[in-house]
């Protein structure tokens, strides 16, 4: 829906490849056409790789734009579209892959000097006790083929490690096809900080500044917002920095975001992972930099390049976005499908709701339970939040459960309003009860 | 700020575009009504009363999928791609109307990225029509061609 709305701006003609639970939603109504590629179920539909690019040819699509979902980050699209004469928008197949691998992308990483948090690669059991003294409690196993929080243990202590890794590689062989774990140090105050890039393909990367996604449930973003509140003008530059280098030495090509995890108690900053597409969160920097992301993505795989340069980049006031889910808080944030029978969405002043969802619209329950992003954006943080605290206020869901009431609550936090937070400060909130 | 006729036939356009079946706008005193299929009633499925707005050659030969046995079962499309009536160009296609169909019977192919997956009937009984022409993309879940059922 994102996606349609800046093609309709550019005068680009739209065909939405939707499965047949989505064929009545909004965006099925809004493309010039919409293909019925499957059932409902994404593995008949919305994952396969050959039905979607036969369908963009059929259909005489010059280019594929894969969202941020399902098939965004894999590289076989990629691959597929490059040989099959239909324009990925979006990084090379080769990309996705050096970026997917979470080994070969620290190793890219440590090549453009960027620095990754201590931690190894690990085969034996002997091997990762080493490294694991060297690396020191608490660290955490993390699946080479994971991401988003997925395929990630904590160990506490090392005694714990063998058992911990043996279950982790199960897991990892079941979840992902790919047994391959390795080791990280466990930052205990850690912020997620990650900077947003735009690469032409040939070397060229500018940055649009960052977001700081540290308010996140069990790994899942759900406030985000730019600037990153309380980093000091050096670590904040170090970082873009060292974004744009990571960047460079892959010639990446397209919208990408390289996500780092910023070590409050060490004021240090350390790579987490590059995510290879345009990412739920990228409104928070439409807003300050005024720059349409997806605009600049379709520029750049229609072969324009930058049509920016880094001076070009301005930024302007505080955004913050908030995700809206159907899910209810109070069963652990259940997914919670079924009919919208009333969507009142907020509008006003600095106020942009990205939504699919209007009344009557059903949430199936096959896929991820986002209906709506609101993004608040002021000339200041302050500003910013007040206009997102009363943006929730004017919204109305009912039919299904939401987490609009628990947003509020953490929009109202003492934590929060200060920007001191953590990754474990939604934890905390939630410990503290209601 | 007055409405020219170009500013009108893009709203209309996009209305057309839309989910919605009326729009009453009022800019500086001039208003405009629009609303879709007026003649209609107004209980009629909004998706069946959206208008075709498909410019795509292949998809625009396809003959009208009118029923015209009610007796007749749809057999739908199981997946998305390219339909094929015969093995092979110049070859015979695997069914006409009348043809007699049992379960098994192949019906047609159905490519997708040089893959050919055989179509079979499901069913038993008599071809009455075939919707669908070959080397037409075929959505999944569309109507193939319909069939009489018998025993």
């Amino acid at each position: 829906m994102r996606i349609i709305r800046t093609c309709r701006a550019l005068g680009i003609e739209t065909v939405l490849a939707a499965s047949a639970a989505d064929l009545d939603s909004v965006p099925a109504r809004l493309a010039d056409r919409t293909v019925c590629i499957g059932p409902a179920r994404p593995a008949e539909s919305y994952l396969k790789v050959e039905t979607i690019v036969h369908a963009a040819r059929a259909t005489h699509s010059e280019g594929i734009h894969p969202g941020y979902g399902f098939l965004s980050e894999r590289a076989a699209l990629a691959r597929l579209c490059e040989s099959s004469g239909v324009v990925f928008i979006g990084p090379t197949a080769a990309q996705i892959e050096a970026v997917g691998d979470k080994l070969r992308a620290r190793a890219e990483a440590e090549a453009a000097r960027v620095p990754v948090v201590p931690g190894a690669a690990v085969g034996s059991t002997d091997e990762a006790l080493a490294a694991a003294r060297t690396i020191g409690a608490p660290l955490l196993v993390k699946a080479v083929g994971g991401g988003g929080g997925r395929g990630m243990k904590r160990v506490d202590s090392l005694n714990d490690l063998p058992a911990t890794l043996e279950l982790a590689a199960a897991e990892a062989g079941a979840a992902f096809g790919d047994a391959r774990v390795y080791l990280e140090r466990y930052v205990a105050r850690g912020r997620h900080v990650e900077v947003q890039v735009l690469g032409d393909g040939t070397g060229n990367v500018i940055h649009l500044g960052e977001r700081d996604c540290s308010t996140q449930r069990r790994y899942q973003k759900l406030v985000e917002e730019t600037p990153a509140p309380g980093l000091a003008p050096a670590l904040r530059a170090a970082l873009h920095a060292a974004a744009v280098r990571f960047a460079q030495r892959l010639c990446y090509r397209g919208a990408g975001t390289v996500e780092f995890l910023v070590d409050k108690e060490r004021d240090s900053f350390y790579f987490l992972e590059m995510n290879a597409r345009i990412q739920v969160e990228h409104p928070v920097t439409e807003a300050v930099t005024g720059v349409d992301l997806v605009a600049e993505q379709i520029g750049i795989a229609r072969g324009a390049g930058l049509r920016l340069s880094q001076a070009d980049i301005r930024t302007a006031g505080c955004a913050i976005e908030c995700r809206i889910n159907a899910e209810d808080p109070a069963l652990d944030f259940r997914p919670s499908p079924g009919q919208v029978t009333e969507a009142r969405w907020p509008e006003g002043d600095g106020i942009r709701v990205d939504t699919h969802i209007a009344t009557g619209a059903r949430i199936p329950p096959y896929y991820d339970s986002l209906m709506a992003k609101i993004i608040a954006h002021a000339p200041d943080r302050t500003g910013a939040i007040t206009r997102l605290r009363a943006a929730l206020a004017a919204t109305r869901i009912r039919g299904v459960d939401s987490n609009l009431a628990f947003q509020a609550r953490v929009l109202a936090s003492e934590e929060f309003q200060a920007g001191a937070f953590d990754t474990g400060f939604v934890t905390r909130l939630l410990e503290r009860g209601a | 700020m007055s409405l020219t006729a170009a500013d009108v036939a893009e709203i209309m356009r996009l209305v057309e575009q839309s989910g919605f079946d009326e729009l009453n706008l009022e800019i500086d005193g001039t208003k405009i009504s629009l609303r879709r299929g007026a003649a209609a009633p107004s209980s009629a499925t909004p998706a069946a009363a959206l208008p075709a707005a498909v410019t795509d050659p292949a998809t625009a030969a396809r003959p009208p999928q009118t029923p015209t046995d009610p007796n007749a079962e749809a057999l739908p499309a199981p997946l998305l791609g390219t339909f094929y009536r015969a093995p092979k160009p110049g070859a015979p296609p695997f069914v006409e109307v009348g043809a007699q169909v049992s379960e098994d019977t192949i019906v047609g192919i159905i490519e997708v990225m040089k893959l050919m997956n055989t179509v079979r009937a499901g069913m038993r009984g008599t071809v009455t029509e075939i919707l669908v022409l070959d080397g037409a993309l075929v959505e999944f879940g569309e109507t193939l061609m319909r069939v009489r059922k018998s025993g």
